[in-house]
């Protein structure tokens, strides 16, 4: 057995490491040029804040006097939100599953992995501004923005977690003369079942928020009120637009824990 | 190694001639088996660990494809099927593993049941459409293999002796021909050991079906086997009742002598 030299004093194995010193020294110094570069002062801080407080102050009370207006863009997210998560989980259900490399060869995973890669690449905002282009101002573009969003998102952990599934179960229902399909529904959808739940909810829920947003961009659902709201300064029916929306996502949050428990 | 006799009569269920596997080429695991199966009852395939067994099992089943050779089986060359023809041949085949392999989310009498999806179409199989006769099959071997009060527990609450009963009723759901069992024991304490391998024989006689089994238990296996090969380093080297086979075979076989007491 070897045995440790005693002749020497041994090191402090926490010794300082002097490049991870000067990482900090340039990330401290890139900050503080950062501020100056933006020209961020206290007397700048000061002002805005003063704008925002006339801002809440105009907010309060909220205005629920238009609720026709509100209740019609609430319903319009709500059905987009559900429209593009239906679509958006179904599809990513076949995505995932061609690009888990431990079910499909390369040369359908690669191809599918670069797909669903894309999808995640641009921020819902630019998508929607891309569908609005070309399907038109509407719902429509919402929704073809929010199934888009979706298969970047869950089509990606789906395929992570069929690619950690247990294979010795794969090859039990294999050796029993199982054709793919049958495979798949009897041997890979039981392991990873319960977390499909789980994402499906999560972007469901991920929906709901982007389904208020894409309006903005006049791609239909509450945002579009919000920002006509905005721009006529009407802050107390934004105050009410608000409101309604943070209603709306616990409501979501509501259903996805009741979804879960369900399915558990 | 590789003889010429004419493969397959009626009496033969399953014949195998000059296997060979090589994972990489030039290093073959399995080199040129040969053996017929001709009499219902359980083969013990001796040998030490990685000497290709498994493989040769994964072979007869083409969950692994042999390099070279022929498997006869069902009167068809099982090493050359594809698609519907190699699934259909793998109904007749019923598979026993030395991890069970059963569907942990599923329950126990689901998963005896899954031993019937090679002979549903996908729609079948999608609306979990099993005929009656199925189910009634499915409760009586459960309750055969004694575990009849688990059927809807899940299977990944029983033990290890309670999985691999259930792994072996999966195995007979599928009406097989011929039994594969790898390592059925090597799991599990002697006690329960014997249990399975009194299973493999009890459905083995009730079937009037042969039962090839890995294990390298060698006093197990000549307790149970009718017959024994004997595999070492990727060829037979001894093939014959379980009497014949010597302290000069074992050694042969697992190399060494210290162990033999």
């Amino acid at each position: 057995m070897a045995r440790l030299d005693t002749s020497s004093t041994p090191e402090n194995p926490f010794k300082a490491n002097w490049s991870i010193r000067g990482i900090w020294l340039v990330v401290a110094i890139y900050l503080v040029y950062s501020f100056n570069a933006m020209g961020l002062s206290w007397a700048r801080i000061e002002d805005g804040l003063g704008h925002a407080n006339t801002l809440l102050g105009r907010m309060f009370p909220p205005n629920f006097s238009r609720w026709e207006l509100l209740l019609g863009g609430l319903a319009e997210s709500l059905e987009m939100a559900v429209i593009a998560s239906f679509f958006g989980i179904v599809l990513s259900l076949f995505l995932g599953l061609f690009a888990a490399r431990n079910m499909m060869p390369n040369w359908v995973s690669i191809p599918v992995r670069g797909f669903i890669a894309l999808c995640r690449t641009f921020h819902p905002v630019i998508i929607a501004i891309l569908f609005v282009k070309s399907v038109g101002f509407g719902p429509l573009a919402g929704i073809l923005t929010l199934v888009v969003a979706s298969i970047g998102f869950i089509a990606k952990l789906f395929a992570e977690a069929i690619e950690e599934i247990s294979l010795k179960q794969v090859e039990a229902i294999r050796a029993t003369g199982a054709g793919f399909a049958s495979v798949i529904l009897f041997s890979v959808m039981p392991q990873v079942f319960s977390r499909f739940i789980g994402f499906s909810t999560y972007q469901l829920d991920s929906n709901l928020r982007n389904s208020t947003m894409v309006g903005i961009v006049g791609a239909g659902g509450l945002g579009g009120t919000l920002f006509s709201a905005f721009q006529r300064f009407d802050y107390d029916f934004v105050a009410a637009i608000l409101i309604t929306i943070i209603a709306l996502i616990m409501f979501g949050e509501l259903l996805s824990n009741i979804v879960r428990r369900i399915f558990r | 190694m590789s003889s010429t006799q004419p493969l397959a009569n009626k009496d033969s269920y399953l014949a195998i001639r000059g296997l060979q596997k090589e994972y990489t080429a030039g290093n073959p695991i399995l080199k040129g088996i040969d053996f017929d199966i001709t009499e219902p009852g359980i083969v013990a395939i001796i040998g030490p660990s990685g000497t290709g067994k498994s493989t040769l099992l994964r072979c007869i089943n083409r969950l692994i494809d042999p390099t070279a050779g022929e498997i006869r089986f069902d009167d068809q060359d099982l090493s050359q099927a594809k698609g519907q023809q190699l699934r259909a041949l793998r109904c007749k085949i019923g598979m026993v593993f030395q991890e069970y392999n059963l569907v942990e989310r599923l329950t126990v009498i689901e998963n005896v049941l899954t031993g019937r999806l090679g002979y549903m179409s996908a729609w079948q199989a999608w609306r979990r459409n099993f005929s009656q006769q199925d189910i009634n099959t499915a409760f009586e071997l459960l309750n055969s293999v004694g575990l009849a009060e688990h059927a809807n527990k899940r299977a990944d609450s029983l033990s290890g002796g309670q999985r691999q009963r259930v792994g072996i009723a999966r195995a007979v759901m599928q009406n097989p021909r011929i039994l594969l069992a790898d390592e059925p024991t090597s799991s599990l304490d002697p006690k329960t050991a014997v249990e399975i391998m009194e299973l493999l024989e009890l459905f083995s006689s009730e079937k009037d079906i042969p039962a090839l089994v890995n294990i390298h238990d060698v006093k197990l296996a000549r307790r149970f086997a009718k017959r024994m090969i004997g595999m070492s380093e990727g060829v037979i080297v001894y093939d014959g009742p379980p009497e014949g086979i010597t302290d000069d075979h074992l050694k042969q076989i697992y190399g060494g002598e210290s162990w033999l007491v």
